[in-house]
Parts: C-alpha cells; sequence; structure tokens
C-alpha cells in the first residue's frame, strides 16, 4: 500500500510541474481559467441569439440548466484527456513510457497521480466558472447546508466514475495510434449528448434517453442539479427518482466502472505487449 | 565540385523540388494516416457528437419556445397571442430560426474541424517535429521551407475534409438540416479563400512556435474555446455586436481569425441573407470574399518572412534541435 501511495504522490507532483511550470503562476491561474470561461461564453451567445430572434422574455430556468451542466462538464473534459493522455503522451511525445512502465510501480496508480492535478485545476476552473454566472449572468444557484454532505459524497463519487472511464480510454489507448485529439473531443462529446449536461434527456429520442441512463454521469449531473437549481421547471425524465436513489445508482456504476477499468486496462496492457506497441510511435 | 553535386539553381530543377517536397509532405498526411483504421473512428465520427450536443441545445430553445407559444396562455413574444394567426406566424418563425442556427452549427462544426488542423497539425507540427527529431532533417533537405509548409496544409486539408464532409452529411441527413445554396461558384470561391487564409495563418503560427518550447502546445490549447467563442463558431457572430460594451471588440477581434469572415460569408450563401431576419450579417458577401483573399495573401507573405527570420533566430539561440524545453 505505502509503494502505491509514493507512486501516487510522485506522479502527481510530476503531473503538476508538467501542467504548470512551462510558465509564471499568474500566467497560468490566467489559462486555467480563461478555456472553461470561454467554452461557458459559447453557451451564453447561444442563449442570447436565440432569445433575440426566437423568445424576446428569455428562458432563466433553461439557461440555468445548461450553464451549471457546462460548469461541471469542465472535470470531464480535463479529468478525462488527464488520465487517457498520460500513456499517449509519455509513449508519443516524451518517449519515456518504456522506463516508467519497467520500474517497480503500479503504472495504473502512476497514471491516477498523473490525473490528480488536473483535477486540483479543474476544482479552481469549475468554481471560477459558477462563481462568474452568479455574479455577472444572473444564474440562480443555491446549496442548502444540510445538503453539503450530500454534495461531496457525489462530486467524489463522479469524480471516481471518470477516472474510471478514462482508465478504460487508457486501456484502450495502449493499442491505438496517436489519436489524443480526437479522443479528447469525442469522448467528452458523447457525454455531452447522452448525459442531459447542456439540455434535458427529453430531448433525446428514445435510444438516446436509454443510452443516457446507462451512463452514471447522468446521475452525477442530475444530482448536482438538483442540489444547486432547487426549483427549477426543466423536465430531466428523472424527476420520479429521489436524490439517495440517484445517490445508490452513482454508487453501484462506480463500482463497477472502476471493476470495467481494470479489467479493460490489463486486456488492454496484455495485448499491447503481446503486439510490442507498448512504447510505439505513430507519428504523421 | 563535380556536374552531380553542384547545386543546382535553375528554376525548372527548383520548382520541380519543391513540389516533390510538397508531394512528399502530403503523402504521409493522406495515405499514412488512413492506413489506420482507427482514424476514421477516433477523428471523424467521435467528433461528431460534440457538434450534436450544440446541434442539440438549439433544439432544447426550440422546444421550450414553442411550448410557451402553445402554453396556456399562449405567448407570442412578449405578450398573450391576440390570435390563432400570430400564434402561426410565430410558431413558424421559432421552426425557420431553429433550423438557420442549427445549420449555422453545422457549419461552424465543418470549420471547426479545419481550425484544429492549423492549430495541432500546422502551427504545432514544427514543434512536434523538433520535439520528435525530425526538424534536424528538414533543415538539411535542400527544398524551401515554404513548400514544406505548403505540404503540411496540403495534406492537411485533405485529411480534415473527411471530418468536414461527415459533420454536413450528419447535419442534412440526420439533424434535418436544410441548406438554399444560390451561388454554387460564390460558395466555392468564399470556401478555398477562407481555407487558404486559415492555412497562411497556420503556417505563420508554425514559425513562431518553432521559437516557442513547450509554451506552443499550450498556446494551441489556448486558441480552443475562445477562438470558438469570439469567431463565432457555433452562432452568427453578428451577436456578439448585440451586446452593448464588450461584445463588438470581442467580435472585431476574433475576426483576425479568417474562419469568422468565412463562416460568416458561408451562412449568408448557405441560408440567405434574410435568415434571423438579415440582422446578425457582418458584410455582404463579396466584401468579406474581398477580405478573405486579402487575408489568405498577407497570412502567406507574413508566414514567408516570419519562417526566415525565426529559422535563424532559432539557429542562433540553439533552439532549433532543443527538445523538451
Amino acid at each position: 500500500m505505502s509503494t502505491y501511495w509514493r507512486t501516487f504522490k510522485t506522479a502527481a507532483w510530476l503531473g503538476w510541474e508538467m501542467d504548470s511550470n512551462w510558465t509564471e503562476p499568474w500566467l497560468f491561474v490566467l489559462y486555467s481559467v480563461i478555456k472553461p470561461v470561454a467554452g461557458a461564453f459559447i453557451l451564453v451567445l447561444m442563449y442570447i441569439v436565440f432569445v433575440a430572434i426566437g423568445r424576446p422574455q428569455g428562458d432563466p430556468d433553461a439557461f440555468s440548466y445548461m450553464y451549471v451542466g457546462n460548469s461541471f462538464f469542465i472535470f470531464v473534459a480535463s479529468v478525462l484527456f488527464g488520465t487517457f493522455q498520460v500513456i499517449q503522451s509519455d509513449r508519443e511525445w516524451y518517449q519515456t513510457i518504456r522506463y516508467v512502465y519497467i520500474s517497480p510501480i503500479s503504472y495504473y496508480v502512476y497514471i491516477l497521480g498523473r490525473a490528480a492535478s488536473k483535477i486540483a485545476v479543474s476544482v479552481f476552473a469549475v468554481a471560477i466558472t459558477l462563481v462568474f454566472g452568479v455574479m455577472f449572468l444572473g444564474v440562480r444557484l443555491h446549496l442548502a447546508f444540510a445538503d453539503v454532505p450530500l454534495f461531496v459524497v457525489s462530486t467524489i463519487l463522479g469524480l471516481s466514475v471518470l477516472l474510471a472511464i478514462g482508465i478504460c480510454l487508457g486501456g484502450i489507448s495502449f493499442l491505438t495510434a496517436k489519436h489524443t485529439h480526437g479522443l479528447a473531443e469525442g469522448i467528452p462529446g458523447l457525454f455531452y449528448v447522452f448525459c442531459g449536461v447542456l439540455f434535458p434527456l427529453s430531448v433525446l429520442p428514445d435510444w438516446g434517453q436509454a443510452v443516457g441512463r446507462a451512463i452514471p454521469l447522468t446521475y452525477w449531473f442530475d444530482i448536482t442539479r438538483r442540489l444547486l437549481t432547487e426549483g427549477s421547471t426543466v423536465n430531466t425524465t428523472l424527476g420520479g427518482y429521489d436524490p439517495l436513489t440517484i445517490l445508490l445508482f452513482l454508487v453501484v456504476s462506480s463500482v463497477g466502472f472502476f471493476g470495467l477499468s481494470v479489467l479493460i486496462y490489463k486486456v488492454g496492457e496484455y495485448f499491447a505487449r503481446k503486439a510490442g506497441k507498448i512504447d510505439m510511435t505513430t507519428s504523421y | 565540385m563535380s556536374v552531380a553535386t553542384e547545386r543546382r539553381t535553375d528554376l525548372r530543377y527548383r520548382v520541380g523540388l519543391n513540389l516533390r517536397a510538397v508531394v512528399g509532405r502530403s503523402y504521409p498526411r493522406i495515405v499514412g494516416a488512413n492506413r489506420e483504421p482507427s482514424w476514421i473512428f477516433f477523428e471523424a465520427f467521435l467528433p461528431l457528437l460534440g457538434i450534436a450536443a450544440y446541434v442539440f441545445i438549439y433544439q432544447f430553445f426550440g422546444l421550450q419556445a414553442t411550448a410557451a407559444i402553445l402554453g396556456n396562455p399562449p405567448m407570442c413574444g412578449d405578450h398573450v397571442c391576440a390570435s390563432v394567426a400570430e400564434q402561426n406566424q410565430y410558431l413558424a418563425a421559432v421552426n425557420a430560426n431553429t433550423n438557420a442556427l442549427i445549420a449555422s452549427v453545422v457549419l461552424g462544426g465543418t470549420m471547426v474541424a479545419f481550425w484544429l488542423n492549423v492549430l495541432w497539425s500546422m502551427a504545432s507540427q514544427l514543434y512536434w517535429e523538433k520535439e520528435i527529431g525530425n526538424l534536424q532533417l528538414y533543415m538539411m533537405a535542400p527544398m524551401n521551407r515554404m513548400a514544406l509548409l505548403g505540404g503540411m496544409a496540403v495534406g492537411g486539408m485533405v485529411m480534415t475534409s473527411m471530418r468536414a464532409v461527415s459533420t454536413l452529411v450528419a447535419g442534412i441527413f440526420v439533424f434535418g438540416v436544410v441548406f438554399q445554396v444560390a451561388s454554387p461558384l460564390l460558395l466555392l470561391a468564399v470556401f478555398f479563400a477562407t481555407l487558404i487564409a486559415l492555412y497562411g495563418l497556420g503556417m505563420m503560427f508554425a514559425s513562431l512556435y518553432l521559437l516557442w518550447g513547450r509554451e506552443a502546445w499550450n498556446l494551441s490549447a489556448l486558441m480552443e474555446e475562445p477562438i470558438f467563442f469570439s469567431s463565432g463558431f457555433y452562432f452568427p457572430l453578428g451577436g456578439l455586436f448585440r451586446i452593448p460594451g464588450w461584445g463588438p471588440a470581442v467580435a472585431i477581434a476574433g475576426s483576425f481569425i479568417p474562419a469568422s469572415i468565412g463562416l460568416d460569408a458561408l451562412r449568408q450563401l448557405t441560408l440567405g441573407s434574410t435568415a434571423f431576419g438579415g440582422s446578425l450579417w457582418i458584410f455582404s458577401v463579396t466584401t468579406e470574399l474581398e477580405i478573405l483573399v486579402g487575408m489568405a495573401v498577407l497570412f502567406l507573405i507574413l508566414a514567408r518572412y516570419c519562417l526566415a527570420y525565426l529559422e535563424t533566430l532559432a539557429k542562433r539561440e540553439g533552439k532549433l534541435t532543443s527538445r523538451h524545453q
């Protein structure tokens, strides 16, 4: 266990240095904030344009729904990318994977450690985006004191699921070419569409709603939104479940995805070793 | 010096050499990348999902607006509908605007593909080549460096067009977007002028990135969402001009990216200049085409000078082959 902890700590430190030491701290803070805030502004403008030409009286509930979902989606994009890109960057860019891989540590734990710095930066970016929305865009947020434990537990579970999904992708990317950008765009896109992040599941066709209900992140976004934007009139299609039932779904799926991540990682690793692909480079 | 090793300076030889360099550098992108079957899934299909999310947002807004018009009491704008005819008129307007906005997203999605290719496979490419050790080989080769960048651009355009076409096809057949192309030749002219200007900008960035270290990678990452926002990739750029104060400033800054003007012109040509009540366009199509042609020429010339200057500077500062800095 101490080896795991030491590996995690060292990998987290390494990840933080790699993420942040390319520039001055103030510039890094600015960089960490501009991207998510600009992402939120795309949605703000989409809303403004629609209101300007389609619905002059506005729709504050729809806007709050979308804004909160988008803010928490920063975790999805950044934690997933922070996890699966470890293998590809070590393999293709730094070409150090062979040295790390043969060292007497768990590479699985090493990947989790490397992703930890992304989580730290994301917490900051999510907080800034939410505060910005409340202060300047009229987003209505309210978190009751009694709901704080539920909020913390659901956030931890949501992040665990994200790490597990990231490891699943990492296991697959052991075998694939350099697809960092396709994965970074595409997999979060999958969750963007099917998990009710920006629009409720009711907008999707029936098969799309079924896909969304099979992904644990849907429940994470739903419970987070229930706790932060109480009284929303948007029909999420999950209104029949109480928050504790939603939390139970999240717990069960977290455990399931952790098991799946170990399985996919081991299978990917096995076939990559068999095919001699652990340290391949695919530069074009 | 023998005839075989003497440096050839005649025009025909140099043109042939540089054309071969263009073909040689574009070859791995066009052919090599397609030899990796997973590429089609990861680079062409998966990114469609992100575009789909933006499409569903507009559909969600459209459904909410329709529900308000059909609600009790039926709302037509900010007042209760006076008659069924007015109600139908508002419903038709919401449907037309929703279709036009979804079409804007689809067109923006095709341009996103090219912009990401410019950032990650043009601008960052010389830096990437430096990281993996190929840059020194390029520098020793006898062709013009612009031919190298030109090859990267041609290969990148062809490679990316698969994703762009997939986005368009999905827009038309999956999301039911209706395009009304009145002037196909003008549309092609705008499209290619936009691409040449975009890749010219990418060639210029490639030279700048040559000098920078890891900042280059992070700069590319920084030019995604902020540029998507300021250049109106997912909404008509004219929407920014409606925001008093900072809106026009951001829109003008974003207009330095050729994709913003190009998208505005493409949207006018495919949706009709009366779409959105004609209130969200920046300039007329012909003016925008002239701006794009000007940008294309300017960026290509700047790329030529930046490359020559920064190559010399990088050599002087010893950064041409230094990795991981």
